[in-house]
């Protein structure tokens, strides 16, 4: 009872503190930074999509500091998942129903395909390096999904994750060479336009780095999760039997719509 | 439109609520998942694509599935 009370005045609390900032509203006018970056985005950074512009430019340290930190994050996450030992699982029990399986090779290309064009047109369109691995990553959670076994080019996919961050930082050292400063889209880059794929000056070349790395490195992720599930059960865990019963009979059970 | 967003904030309220209370783990996921949903289509009617992409792309699809594969790892998904 006391506990309910002290929860709902607690809460209370941090509403009316939160209020302040509903009552505060959106301002009516641009801030001193926020202006310099409208006025002079364009002129200064080549381009023609402000929010591109402070993302890779203005803010472009705080990027490779993001990109740096789902780095680390999934190499943890590896490290730690990839310690068991693989053993064959029974290959029908890791498949997917027809439905999935269908749906997977109809939706696969397309989806990719989408990725892709995020993060190609992300100094054109919403979107950008980010949102374009995402679904790239999420295209191939479907194939995962379809056939837990699938074999995925894993040497390819760190060559690509492992290039396009190098080149990333190699973009911004090019930019200190030319420009003066890390990561600076000056000099005879060609200006950010609207409608044209090959402007914008570095920004196309650094979302693409962006895309095929977070692509590669969420879909890595994804695929030690799974594949350590699929082996989990078989590694003398007092759980064991339950979970390899789990595989070919649990389709009908309520978590089976994953499957 | 305001009155939809105003239901969008609640519905947000109410599924956020109920995913701390709900017993069993893998609605709770879920139903974490449809608070990013709904938060982007905030975004989307703030002005903010790019955040309301990330949003659904990482909030409501990646981290619902590493929740969902996590939950069966550790044997909690029943």
């Amino acid at each position: 009872m006391t506990r309910t009370i002290i929860t709902i005045i607690a809460l209370l609390a941090v509403a009316a503190l939160f209020w302040t900032l509903v009552a505060l509203g959106t301002p009516d006018e641009l801030g001193a930074v926020s202006r310099h970056y409208v006025e002079r985005g364009i002129i200064e950074n080549r381009g023609a999509n402000l929010v591109t512009s402070v993302v890779v430019n203005y803010r472009g340290l705080d990027t490779l500091g993001e990109v740096t930190v789902l780095f680390l994050s999934v190499t943890g996450a590896a490290f730690v998942l990839r310690r068991r030992e693989r053993k064959p699982v029974d290959r029908a029990a890791s498949k997917a129903s027809e439905i999935v399986q269908t749906g997977a090779g109809v939706l696969v290309a397309p989806i990719m395909l989408f990725g892709a064009y995020i993060f190609l047109h992300g100094h054109l369109t919403p979107g950008g390096g980010f949102q374009g691995g995402a679904v790239v990553a999420s295209g191939v959670l479907l194939l995962l999904l379809a056939d837990r076994e699938r074999a995925l080019p894993h040497g390819l996919m760190s060559w690509l994750e492992s290039l396009s961050g190098f080149a990333f930082v190699v973009a911004g050292l090019a930019g200190l060479w030319v420009a003066g400063s890390f990561l600076a889209n000056r000099g005879v880059l060609p200006l950010g336009e609207w409608n044209q794929l090959l402007s914008a000056g570095v920004i196309p070349v650094i979302y693409i780095l962006i895309g095929l790395k977070v692509g590669s490195e969420l879909a890595a992720l994804l695929d030690v999760m799974m594949r350590g599930e699929a082996v989990a059960g078989a590694h003398g865990s007092p759980r064991s039997p339950r979970h390899r019963r789990s595989g070919p009979s649990g389709t009908g059970r309520s978590r089976g719509g994953r499957r | 439109m305001i009155w939809l967003d105003g239901l969008v904030c609640l519905l947000m309220v109410i599924v956020a609520v109920t995913a701390t209370v709900v017993r069993n783990l893998v609605s709770a996921v879920i139903m974490v998942g449809v608070v990013s949903l709904l938060v982007s289509y905030l975004f989307l009617r703030m002005g903010a694509p790019d955040v309301a992409m990330t949003e659904a792309a990482i909030g409501a699809a990646l981290t619902t599935v590493i929740f969902l594969v996590a939950l069966r790892r550790t044997g909690e998904g029943r």
